[in-house]
């Protein structure tokens, strides 16, 4: 049981995706102007990952090792037009607020990330709770950063007013810029305190071929990771 | 074909490059944005390539979309659809042109495989179909879509090789100072915004 546990606090705090691991910055900027879209965005993105893992895990036997990628954009890709059509139905509030990101969670690296990385080597079970982890963990994030974000920008979380009466709401934070500046604070913060994090060295890196982490991703990374492509490709034909 | 439609056009270009532009409005796009901008010739060579793909996308996904998706009523497929596309199209062209083209394939070649896992390119075809356009309005839409991320990542790159020497905080070198950079951009992009 304890297996099952570790899956979860890793994915809440030892490698959370969005402070640990600087994955899917994206949605962390876009759709933190509040806490509610927030935990919207992180729910769905929960449901996404803790499906695709367990499918992904459980056809892990089946699925040839060369075209393993298409195989995962499928599922993925079936799983978050479910996802959608069902807060359509359900919640279209939601769904009007977060428009198009919902269906870019496709392309959310931290998807490709643990599916790639975790369910396609090991059991449903893990796999599954290490979907629920990183959800969660993912949540805890956007909802942190969207509180913070809201609180500041209107005075509000969750929509209930917080503020006293007297305070004038600083609206660039749930403005586009905002967002930007309240990362590069939340990095600096790291940097200063010497927290674990991705950006600046100390951080756990991905499990990912490319090291995962898009913020300090550059070309010498992305050829490092094309050539070795090329050199498997090579062996696999020299065999 | 009158001149209303042609001014038209001409919104859908400038919103989607200065007033909605891709990374400093929508954040789509940013890997690459904060990834690739540490110089002016690396980074116009991404925006040079998200261009061309863009633009090619835009064209496919909304020809696929008017011609196969809607006459048989299967417009939730979309999701599914667009991106299998986008991630054929990238490999499509990849070989296409290290064939036809070795210039141009040392050019963008690099920044081909990045791309299928940029947002942004899924994105557009997104805001396509989601605002009705028409295939024209499409590629019009993708191109200065495409164009808006090319100006703002030289831009971003441009403002970090001048920044190079400079004495900066312990705690904000790299990663940090370059979002604090990317918050003053898109300020100034705000200033855009009563533009139509």
């Amino acid at each position: 049981m304890s297996k099952y546990f570790e899956r979860l606090s890793n994915g809440l705090f030892k490698e959370n995706p969005i402070f640990i691991l600087m994955l899917g910055m994206c949605p962390t900027l876009a759709v933190t102007t509040s806490a509610t879209n927030a935990i919207g965005m992180g729910l769905s993105t929960t449901v996404v990952l803790l499906a695709s893992n367990v499918i992904i895990a459980a056809l892990r036997k089946f699925i040839p090792d060369k075209v393993r990628m298409p195989y995962y954009i499928v599922v993925v890709a079936s799983v978050v037009t479910i996802v959608e059509l069902l807060l359509k139905a359900y919640f279209p509030s939601i769904n009007e607020s977060l428009g198009i990101y919902i269906p870019l969670i496709v392309v959310n690296c931290i998807i490709f990330g643990r599916v790639e990385a975790y369910a396609a080597k090991n059991s449903v079970g893990l796999s599954l709770f290490d979907g629920i982890g990183m959800g969660l963990g993912f949540t805890m994030a956007l909802v942190l950063i969207g509180s913070f974000r809201e609180l500041l920008g209107a005075g509000t979380v969750f929509g209930l007013q917080v503020m006293p009466n007297s305070f004038e709401p600083i609206s660039i934070f749930v403005q586009a810029p905002g967002a930007f500046l309240v990362v590069a604070m939340l990095t600096a913060l790291q940097n200063k305190l010497k927290l674990p994090s991705a950006t600046n060295g100390s951080g756990k890196k991905s499990a990912l071929s490319c090291g995962g982490d898009c913020a300090n991703c550059n070309e010498d990374t992305y050829t490092a990771y094309h050539e070795g492509d090329k050199n498997n490709e090579a062996k696999g034909k020299g065999e | 074909m009158n001149s209303q439609y042609f001014v038209n056009l001409l919104i859908i270009a400038i919103s989607a490059a200065f007033i909605n532009n891709v990374v400093l409005s929508q954040f789509l796009g940013i890997c690459s944005f904060l990834g690739i901008s540490n110089k002016i010739k690396t980074a116009s060579g991404m925006g040079f390539a998200v261009i061309f793909v863009i633009t090619l996308s835009s064209i496919i996904c909304s020809l696929i979309y008017d011609f196969i998706l809607l006459p048989m009523d299967l417009e939730y497929l979309k999701t599914i659809v667009f991106i299998i596309i986008i991630a054929a199209l990238v490999q499509l062209v990849e070989m296409v042109i290290k064939k036809y083209s070795p210039a141009l394939y040392d050019a963008l070649g690099v920044y081909l495989p990045l791309i299928t896992t940029n947002c942004a390119v899924l994105g557009v075809a997104l805001i396509n179909v989601e605002n009705g356009f028409d295939i024209v309005e499409s590629i019009v839409n993708g191109f200065a879509t495409a164009a808006g991320f090319l100006v703002a990542i030289v831009v971003l790159a441009g403002i970090r090789e001048r920044m190079e020497h400079n004495d900066i905080t312990v705690s904000f070198r790299g990663f940090p100072i370059t979002l604090v950079t990317a918050t003053l951009m898109a300020m100034a992009f705000y200033g855009f915004a009563g533009l139509v």
